[in-house]
């Protein structure tokens, strides 16, 4: 087996914290701690916290590096890595922007957003990955023969927060070669605030494709109504990209994380995108579906059809 | 502007409940029912509104046999001038690698200005789209929900972490992989679909495009799924049951302990 590298994403010069999970999932393959890559301009304070949690740790400085750009960042890594090498991500934004790509350029096997390791036989590195949306899993075996890209569902491993690694950091930068490309970075725009701000309501009624019709939405509005100020309805992301409401009221990793008291997810699924903007409160799942991976993650679970059953809840609470 | 779009034929989540076979080792998949990949409907609606603005061809294309006629159809019905089917016993079995290695194929008998994929598709993985480009060398950007034409380059916004977009300038060609809410696709009716039942959908083989069978399909596939499983489940919520009164009281409870009501 090659060795094992995990590529670490860092923003405003702190590490991203699924650092301190890719060093368990590198473990998980073999037996040993990974080589972590940091690449950016500037970079000593980040390199100096990977090696905190890593042993080895390479930095890759130059000005190119300074935006995480995919397509400069993927010419840097398949010049610092060898042929043959594991290279771990976490599953984001970035690794579906880089991570293909990269084992193309490496001659690697690629599989991303796994959920668990079963180890290494012969050259097979064994993997767990989800489809549906969770419904169900799938064993996967990955050739390493020639190496593999791996991106890693955040989560899936425990994070160690040791911080005792006193690992050494060496300067690969002479080594990242051409980094010119025919993409670049212009700017981040931020969402537009909207004239709802779900993160700071007690209570969310949170509304996913369940609701099944534009027309539906007065429903989740209506107990919001009998609900009181401190409620707000929000959403998943099928209802924004549907344009019934606005991206402002959208719980996710690509919309807003929220902390409420209650959180009532209506008619939701439950992806892992999606999960992963609830940071705290009761969840309350109601749906239709009584394999919905949502009822995993809830507290308290309700097998109904949202459309007959928020009409029901309103009318009770309007009652008391 | 010509314009390939790269669909896929999968189950469709909405219409189908997803149960394990009596052998415990796949998905039931007798009766399910296949519609085109949400992500790719995306991908051919922006392709026919820039087509729209500066002229030009979308073609679909896809990987698969006689059953991907549909939902290629249904993306011509759109508005795509053209179908193109990649088909070969050699193909089944491909992995994301093998699919970015037959589309390749199909990307160079053309001369396309701009390669579009859904951002993902039914397996999650993400991967066809970056390969692609790094497999033709040309840039690449993933999850775009916006897209600005400009003179032999493209200004175009990723969506990342926390709602924010990513905007990047382009160069053309590029392959790009289009997320959900870039546009709103166009709703397509049984009229507009016989419309197009008889314009031909032209097929090409490993062979026409001079792809080594080895490289591709089941041979190829240097990552193999061995079964399906459904995980054991953990403690999970607490069910409330009973009449809709009876769980609607025992809600209205819970709601009031934990500060909701």
């Amino acid at each position: 087996m090659g060795q094992v590298f995990a590529y670490l994403v860092h923003r405003d010069g702190v590490l991203d914290d699924a650092a301190m999970e890719l060093i368990n999932a590198a473990k998980a393959i073999s037996g040993d701690a990974a080589t972590a890559i940091v690449t950016g301009s500037g970079i000593d304070a980040v390199a100096t916290a990977a090696a905190a949690i890593f042993p080895n740790v390479i930095k890759v400085d130059n000005a190119a590096l300074a935006y995480p750009n995919a397509e400069v960042v993927r010419k840097a890594l398949a010049n610092v890595i060898p042929a043959g090498s594991i290279v771990l991500f976490a599953h984001n934004t970035f690794s579906m922007d880089c991570a293909p790509g990269l084992s193309i350029k490496l001659g690697a096997s690629f599989v991303s957003d796994i959920v668990g390791i079963d180890g290494v036989e012969g050259s097979a590195l064994k993997v767990i990955r989800q489809e549906f949306g969770g419904e169900v899993s799938t064993h996967v075996n990955v050739d390493i023969a020639g190496g593999a890209v791996v991106a890693v569902r955040p989560g899936t491993f425990t994070a160690d927060e040791s911080k005792s690694a006193g690992g050494t950091v060496t300067d690969k930068s002479a080594d990242a070669g051409d980094l010119s490309a025919n993409r670049k970075f212009i700017e981040i725009v931020e969402p537009e605030a909207g004239d709802v701000d779900i993160t700071k309501a007690d209570v969310l009624i949170s509304i996913g494709r369940g609701i099944e019709d534009e027309e539906n939405i007065e429903l989740a509005m209506n107990l919001k109504e009998a609900m009181g100020n401190a409620a707000e309805v929000s959403c998943s992301r099928p209802i924004v990209d549907a344009k019934w409401l606005e991206p402002a009221r959208q719980v996710g990793t690509s919309g807003c994380t929220v902390k409420p008291k209650v959180y009532m997810a209506c008619g939701i699924s439950g992806s892992f995108q999606h999960l992963g903007g609830i940071k705290g409160g009761l969840i309350i799942a109601i749906n239709k579906n009584p394999n919905a991976p949502i009822f995993q993650a809830a507290s308290v679970g309700i097998v109904a059809n949202i459309i007959e059953f928020l009409p029901a809840l309103t009318e009770k609470i309007e009652e008391m | 502007m010509e314009i390939l779009v790269c669909v896929k034929r999968v189950p469709d989540s909405a219409e189908n409940e997803i149960e394990m076979n009596s052998e415990g080792n796949d998905i039931e998949r007798d009766d399910l029912v296949y519609s085109v990949n949400e992500w790719d409907n995306y991908a051919v609606e922006e392709a026919i509104q820039i087509v729209d603005k500066v002229g030009g061809t979308v073609t679909v294309v896809t990987v698969g046999d006689e059953d991907c006629d549909e939902i290629l159809r249904r993306e011509m019905a759109m508005g795509a001038e053209k179908g193109l089917l990649l088909n070969d016993d050699a193909f089944a079995g491909s992995d994301c690698k093998g699919i970015a290695t037959i589309l390749k194929g199909a990307v160079q008998k053309g001369n396309y200005d701009l390669v579009l994929t859904g951002a993902q598709a039914d397996e999650g993985a993400g991967a066809v789209g970056g390969m692609l480009a790094a497999m033709l060398d040309l840039p690449y950007a993933s999850l775009v929900n916006k897209i600005e034409l400009g003179e032999g380059k493209l200004t175009i916004g990723r969506e990342i972490e926390g709602g924010n977009r990513e905007m990047n300038e382009i160069t053309l060609p590029c392959v790009l992989s289009i997320q959900t809410g870039i546009n709103e696709p166009r709703y397509v009716g049984i009229r507009g679909i016989r419309k197009v039942s008889g314009v031909e959908i032209p097929e090409l083989s490993a062979a026409d495009m001079g792809i080594d069978a080895a490289s591709v399909g089941e041979a190829g596939a240097g990552v193999k799924k061995v079964d399906y499983f459904v995980p054991e489940k953990g403690e999970g919520a607490e069910m409330l049951e009973g009449s809709t009164d009876e769980i609607i009281a025992k809600l209205i409870e819970i709601l009031k302990a934990n500060g909701g009501l």
